[in-house]
């Protein structure tokens, strides 16, 4: 592979396991690397990987990787060409991509316009419905009051889900049963979301009862061309928030597959968009599938597809940012074996998955054929408040999904993190359920606690 | 007789809700704690009298700190 990349020097505006996978495809690329930190990470292991690092405030995120200023003031200051987002933080905020267009600096990453479409849920629905994209029964836009959302309600069909137009996540989402909890779900859905993105404006969608998660990674040039690296099943979530990934979605009909990956490169297509994203769905048990939403940016999740395909997302991102055209087409991204991904996190599974913060005082991660290990911490480092909790992730690849869990059985008992509680024990209960074994999962089983002990 | 509401987990003070004076059910959050990117608010463990609030909003409390009190 070439290194003669146009980038020469890469700030990482993250931290933790992902400052460190970026800072590795740097290096690959014989491109210098200037990792950031805030007070509660000084020597942490990201800041001891980079060529050279930047302290860049306090420890709560604000003062530190969510200030623009004090990111593209540490950019300057290394003399980065481009910076690296990673994903959270800064990574879907389009004034931080403008800012670094306007800056002179290399965003790696989509452009300030795609990252706004799709951070607006109401116009991502409306664009994708428009470019084809299956969309959930729902309101047309932005629903003005309670009874309002109640005749959308009552058209579209109870349960149904408010969601906000300023932001994803799950947050600032309710579900509701009936016409008799509407109002009183109305009122505070609209509060979250004002609070959590400035913007109070709830829209209405139909509720999908026992969906699976399946979302499609993408790739684009900017310039109308579009690939997809196949599917991810990522059903199993607490509180909207992924803990076990894996490639190919397990028993997914190849109707169903083809219709999403259709559909996903057709919705990145009709927006323009420029280098990764994903396209996030759920299908039903019908087969039948429907948008939720686009995230524009590197997954947390993106070694399982890494691994099915034996393509590297960051090197490809850093090239496409660099103005290379996209590193493959189509029919050279095959999908072959099967990968699965557990996102250890210091939280306590058995106590409704509540943080851990605390000091790492022991850390042994496992190795072996087809295991990656995608790290943060290190023994003694500290697992702070201010961050999110997600300590690890254990990937495990194998020719089949059977071998897959296999590995990854074998991968959790090995791993040892102690000074914090873990997620190690649930995802060991999740690897050995029989409805897991089988494929058969939803999104509403871990809340149903089927994982409990 | 008075009662410590004692923080379950360690984290930073994002919201005041209840006031001295205000009465309380078991289970009413008194206040949320911000830890790791999510909100948990810390409950009442008994109906009574908010008598005292002993924190602030941005400060950092340790697990079994107390942060409020009942008459």
């Amino acid at each position: 592979m070439s290194s003669t990349l146009r980038l020469r020097k890469v700030l990482i505006a993250n931290r933790g396991e992902i400052a460190r996978r970026i800072i590795r495809a740097c290096r690959r690329l014989g491109v210098a690397s200037a990792a950031v930190y805030s007070d509660a990470d000084e020597g942490a292991p990201h800041v001891r990987d980079a060529d050279e690092a930047v302290a860049i405030g306090r420890a709560p995120a604000r003062q530190s990787y969510l200030s623009i200023d004090a990111v593209l003031d540490a950019a300057r200051r290394v003399g980065a060409d481009a910076i690296h987002p990673g994903y959270g933080f800064l990574s879907e905020n389009w004034r931080f991509a403008q800012a670094c267009r306007d800056a002179g600096l290399t965003f790696v990453g989509p452009s300030p316009e795609a990252i706004r479409l799709m951070g607006d849920k109401i116009e991502a629905r409306r664009l994708m419905a428009a470019a084809g994209v299956p969309v959930l029964p729902g309101s047309e836009g932005p629903v003005h009051d309670a009874a309002e959302a109640e005749r959308v309600a009552a058209h579209v069909g109870y349960p149904v889900l408010l969601k906000a137009a300023g932001g994803g996540g799950g947050i600032g989402m309710a579900r509701v049963d009936g016409v008799a909890g509407l109002a009183t779900a109305y009122a505070t859905a609209r509060r979250r979301a004002e609070a959590a993105f400035g913007d109070p404006a709830l829209y209405v969608e139909r509720y999908a009862e026992r969906a699976r998660h399946v979302e499609v990674q993408v790739f684009g040039d900017g310039q109308g061309r579009v690939v997809h690296l196949h599917e991810r099943e990522c059903s199993l979530q607490r509180r909207h928030q992924k803990l076990v990934e894996e490639s190919p979605a397990p028993g997914l009909p190849s109707r169903t597959k083809d219709g999403l990956t259709g559909a996903a490169v057709a919705g990145a297509r009709a927006i323009g968009y420029a280098n990764a994203g994903t396209m996030e769905f759920l299908v039903d048990a019908a087969g039948d599938f429907w948008f939720l939403e686009m995230n524009a940016r590197l997954q947390v999740e993106h070694p399982v597809t890494e691994e099915v395909t034996g393509l590297d997302l960051v090197i490809a991102q850093l090239r496409v940012a660099a103005g290379e055209p996209l590193p493959w087409g189509q029919e050279e991204i095959a999908q072959e074996g099967a990968a699965i991904e557990c996102r250890v996190y210091a939280e306590d599974p058995a106590k409704g998955f509540l943080p851990s913060p605390g000091t790492i005082s022991a850390l042994v991660l496992p190795e072996g054929e087809g295991i990656r290990v995608e790290c943060g911490v290190a023994a003694g480092s500290v697992v702070s408040v201010h961050y999110d909790p997600l300590l690890l992730k254990l990937v495990a690849r194998a020719g089949t999904r059977a071998e897959a869990i296999a590995g990854m059985e074998g991968a959790l008992a090995a791993c040892v993190v102690e000074g914090v509680k873990t997620t190690i024990p649930f995802l060991r209960r999740v690897m050995a359920h029989p409805d897991f074994r089988r494929g058969a999962v939803h999104t509403q089983m871990v809340e149903q606690g089927a994982f409990n002990a | 007789m008075p009662e410590d509401i004692k923080a379950h987990i360690t984290g930073v003070v994002f919201q005041i809700v209840a006031h001295p004076g205000d009465r309380v059910d078991a289970g009413d959050p008194v206040i949320v704690l911000e830890s790791m990117k999510m909100e948990i608010p810390v409950e009442s463990p008994r109906p009574g009298a908010v008598k005292e609030i002993r924190v602030q909003e941005g400060q950092t409390v340790q697990e079994g700190d107390t942060v409020a009190v009942l008459e």
